[in-house]
């Protein structure tokens, strides 16, 4: 956890300089930064005013996932919505209920948007801004309007909650009546969920710019400039964030390759393979496997790996690796192609297993289990997410 | 006594070879099945599921938290057993070199172009107007699989805790439950959940499977990982109660759609119907707790089954959200009232079909993949809105009586019938715009008894 943390605090001070959490903590809003490319998509930021309307600490969010304020009467349908918009890395704005500490539910109005880095057009973070809905008397039903005691002529046995009473009773509400349709098909289930005010709405647009704002203005002083537009470089090669998020939940040592380039170069690191060769991510993206070896490792089992990624199939060895501090150990070494959603190979991924190190998994799943597994979640993410157009080039 | 023809699909790579049983090679029948003949001594992985009472508990989120692990174990597990059996040339094909795309369109019909998995198969009967049949012993059932398809058993712990044995013997006493491999996957992961399969139960919902079918699903903790279920009569064509699951990170057509809100059950169980989807279904979710949602959608599904209505069932969202799709396509097919040209598709609107996943066999149907046809094809799938309401009728009764559902339940459904509130006509006649075209249901289904 300690390590996530510093990670933590690593992604943001180094891109927006630490001076960014006072200006940050300046702007009045409700909202919360996320980092895709840390294991588990945590919230790396989270505002004063956010803290204040969920009830939490800073302590017990930051490092946390989003989800934690979603509860059982949260509208999956959303939550799907957002899981989805994250995978595109698009913006996305919904009514969302959320859970505060002490478990009281409330509606909010969730607008989301991710962040450029301008150096190579990833996402770098997610912002999302959270408005709560307050407005009682605003309520808008796609054109229809009611009056508070129900009676609207025509329409019979229409009870309309508020947010709240919808929120804490269990009412039955008879919408039998009322197709209450326009093109957003949100609409149609507005009698669980609840409808912002346009100045909410315009509130929360003007929130996101802020941050964005802010985060822009401070990455100008790192010269690791961001932006909210997504800025595509031709040419270059990168893995989606979406990928990347997919990738973070894999906890064991593992690089993908890509074969398609010259020299075949590293363009996913896994946190747990830095950690067990002692290099830095930026030391070992873009370079080819090879620094893992040394004098001692055997070139016949060099050749044989070559020989299975020739031959597009997966293979097993054990060979003699070294560390950056030069130490070696016995890797136990897994590779295998990984298709795209066309079939084709896109990556090769090698999972290494340290022989002799303890075994962690506190279920027991052996090594050589918990090696495929990893083969398996990487070959379903990156066939999933090479199928759909609009998502950037994984 | 209605059939339809189709080529069966070979789950297992001992259903081929059905007729040449072969004599038996030492112990047991040689093949190290799962029948008796062979039981006696095995070992499998145990994975024991820990019962929790509560979907998600109200109040303190912070006791949820702690328990985040960053990779799901069930996940991990069945990624790795299914990806061991990978390399030991198990399956028919390797699904992930099966092209794959999103059909471009408002919903994202997902079009699989699958060649290899219905090679070498002739096409078979199969009876489609009785959704409950006996168990056959003399045909295939999962009982006759090789232990090396079975990657797992799964189980509620005992003491409550989650459970995991790599080497744990299979006791017949224990009514083990199991996850197979299916050898011919329409997705990475494709699997079956086989409840306690010694005791050859036919394909048939009932209170306890179903509740395991989800206690899977939520061990699984993995949105892009499904699972589904077919009944006789909606293109189940194993007749030994089982579940299907597999992989696939992209969001389901039928999650997409819109719902609107019908009642929420005493036990806090959110039902909503499906709007503007081609196929007419209701939506089960939330739940004071598991065993409430799984209550309400079991009483539904026996409801279904015992008035002879076929039916799929989708569980999506780690546990959280379920699809229910009773479906009327066989018997149309079998009445001859499904156009060739639908028919020439050979594709079988079984429930991965009906949430927006075409697998096709031939490249010309992949290629000219639209969401049009997809539409075009699941329309005729679904009730008509007369009948759907009807059957609906039924299903809400069924849950007011189980005990599961509060007296707005009991009255909404009885007054259902005769005074049936407008709907999907409208929402039809609204959104043309924005949707293909919707084939007219004229066609009502029979209940056949
Ligand atoms: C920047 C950011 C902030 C988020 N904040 C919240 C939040 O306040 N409440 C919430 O319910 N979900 C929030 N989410 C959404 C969840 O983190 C998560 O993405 C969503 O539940 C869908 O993914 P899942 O299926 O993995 O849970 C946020 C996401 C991002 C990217």
């Amino acid at each position: 956890m300690d390590s996530q943390l510093s990670l933590i605090e690593e992604s943001f001070n180094n891109r927006y300089s630490s001076w960014v959490r006072d200006a940050l903590d300046d702007l009045p809003d409700n909202f919360t930064i996320t980092d895709p490319s840390i294991s588990g998509h945590p919230i790396v930021f989270a505002s004063r005013g956010f803290l204040k309307m969920s009830g939490y600490s800073r302590e017990e969010v930051i490092g946390r996932n989003g989800r934690i304020f979603q509860g059982p009467r949260t509208n999956r349908r959303s939550v799907m919505e957002i899981r989805e918009a994250i995978r595109q890395e698009r913006a996305i704005e919904v009514n969302l209920l959320n859970y505060r500490k002490d478990g009281a539910p409330f509606w909010l109005l969730f607008r989301m948007s991710p962040v450029f880095g301008k150096e190579d057009g990833r996402v770098t973070h997610f912002v999302a801004v959270q408005v709560p809905i307050v407005s009682k008397k605003h309520r808008r039903n796609n054109g229809v309007s009611f009056s508070e005691d129900g009676e609207s002529g025509g329409l019979r046995e229409i009870v309309f909650g508020s947010c709240r009473r919808e929120v804490c009773s269990d009412s039955l509400l008879e919408f039998d009546r009322v197709l209450a349709l326009d093109s957003d098909s949100r609409g149609l289930e507005i009698q669980d969920s609840c409808e912002a005010s346009d100045l909410e709405k315009q509130r929360a647009a003007t929130a996101i710019n802020n941050v964005l704002s802010v985060l822009v203005n401070y990455s100008e002083s790192t010269g690791r400039s961001v932006c909210g537009k997504r800025c595509n470089l031709p040419g270059m090669s990168f893995i989606s964030s979406s990928l990347h998020i997919s990738l973070g939940r894999i906890k064991q040592s593992f690089v993908l390759t890509d074969p398609h380039l010259p020299d075949m170069p590293i363009v996913y690191a896994s946190d747990a393979f830095l950690k067990m060769t002692g290099y830095d991510r930026h030391e070992v993206l873009g370079h080819n496997c090879c620094f893992l070896n040394g004098v001692d490792t055997d070139t016949a089992t060099l050749n044989q790996i070559m020989e299975s990624i020739q031959t597009e199939r997966a293979c097993t060895v054990r060979i003699l690796s070294y560390r950056k501090d030069n130490s070696s150990f016995w890797n136990f070494l897994h590779i295998s192609p990984v298709r795209n959603a066309s079939g084709k190979i896109a990556y090769f991924v090698s999972v290494q297993i340290e022989e002799g190190s303890k075994n962690q998994d506190r279920h027991g799943l052996s090594p050589e289990m918990r090696q495929l597994s990893a083969v398996g979640a990487i070959k379903v993410a990156v066939r999933s997410l090479s199928m759909s157009a609009g998502t950037s080039k994984s | 006594m209605l059939r339809i023809k189709r080529v069966p699909t070979v789950v297992s790579n001992y259903q081929k070879d059905e007729a040449e049983e072969g004599a038996p090679r030492g112990g047991g029948c040689g093949r190290n099945c799962l029948n008796k003949c062979c039981i006696q001594g095995a070992k499998l992985p145990l994975y024991a599921f820990k019962k929790v009472n509560q979907t998600e508990t109200e109040k303190g989120l912070l006791g949820h938290e702690t328990k985040e692990l960053p990779v799901e174990f069930l996940d991990s597990l069945l990624l790795g057993e299914w990806e061991d059996r990978v390399q030991r040339g198990l399956f028919r094909y390797d699904v992930t070199a099966c092209e794959t795309k999103v059909i471009p369109g408002q919903y994202g019909f997902i079009a699989q172009l699958n060649e290899g998995r219905h090679l070498k198969k002739r096409p078979t009967e199969f009876r489609v107007d009785k959704v409950l049949q006996p168990f056959d012993g003399s045909k295939f059932n999962f009982t006759k699989v090789g232990q090396e398809e079975v990657l797992f058993q799964f189980e509620a712990s005992e003491d409550g805790e989650v459970q995991f044995l790599p080497n744990a013997p299979v006791s017949v006493e224990n009514a083990p439950s199991v996850v197979a491999i299916n050898v011919s996957p329409i997705e990475y992961g494709h699997v079956l959940l086989i409840p306690r399969i010694l005791e050859c139960l036919p394909q048939r919902i009932d209170h306890e499977s179903l509740l395991l079918a989800l206690h899977m699903a939520v061990e699984a903790g993995n949105p892009y990982f499904r699972m589904g279920y077919n009944s006789l009569g909606a293109f189940a064509t194993i007749n030994h109660l089982h579940f299907q699951a597999y992989y696939l990170a992209v969001p389901f057509p039928i999650e997409k759609a819109p719902t609107k809100k019908i009642t929420t059950s005493a036990g806090g169980v959110k039902i909503s119907e499906l709007l503007n989807y081609p196929v007419r279904g209701l939506v089960f979710e939330g739940g004071n707790a598991l065993q409430d949602l799984s209550n309400t959608v079991s009483d539904a599904c026996i409801c279904l089954q015992d008035n002879n209505i076929p039916y799929n069932v989708l569980i999506s969202d780690c546990g959280k959200r379920v699809f229910l799709l009773p479906q009327c396509y066989a018997e149309k097919q079998a009445l001859g009232e499904v156009s060739s040209e639908l028919l020439d598709t050979q594709v079988n609107p079984a429930v991965w079909e009906i949430s927006g996943h075409m697998v096709l066999k031939r490249k010309k149907d992949y290629e000219e993949a639209s969401e049009e046809n997809a539409w075009r094809l699941l329309a005729v799938v679904s009730l008509s809105e007369e009948r759907f309401q009807e059957v609906n009728a039924l299903i809400f009764e069924a849950i007011a009586c189980a005990g599961n559902a509060n007296e707005d339940i009991a009255e909404r459904s009885l007054g259902e019938a005769d005074d049936k509130p407008q709907s999907h006509e409208e929402v039809d006649a609204i959104n043309n715009s924005s949707c293909p075209a919707m084939v007219s249901g004229t066609h009502e289904c029979l209940v056949l008894q």
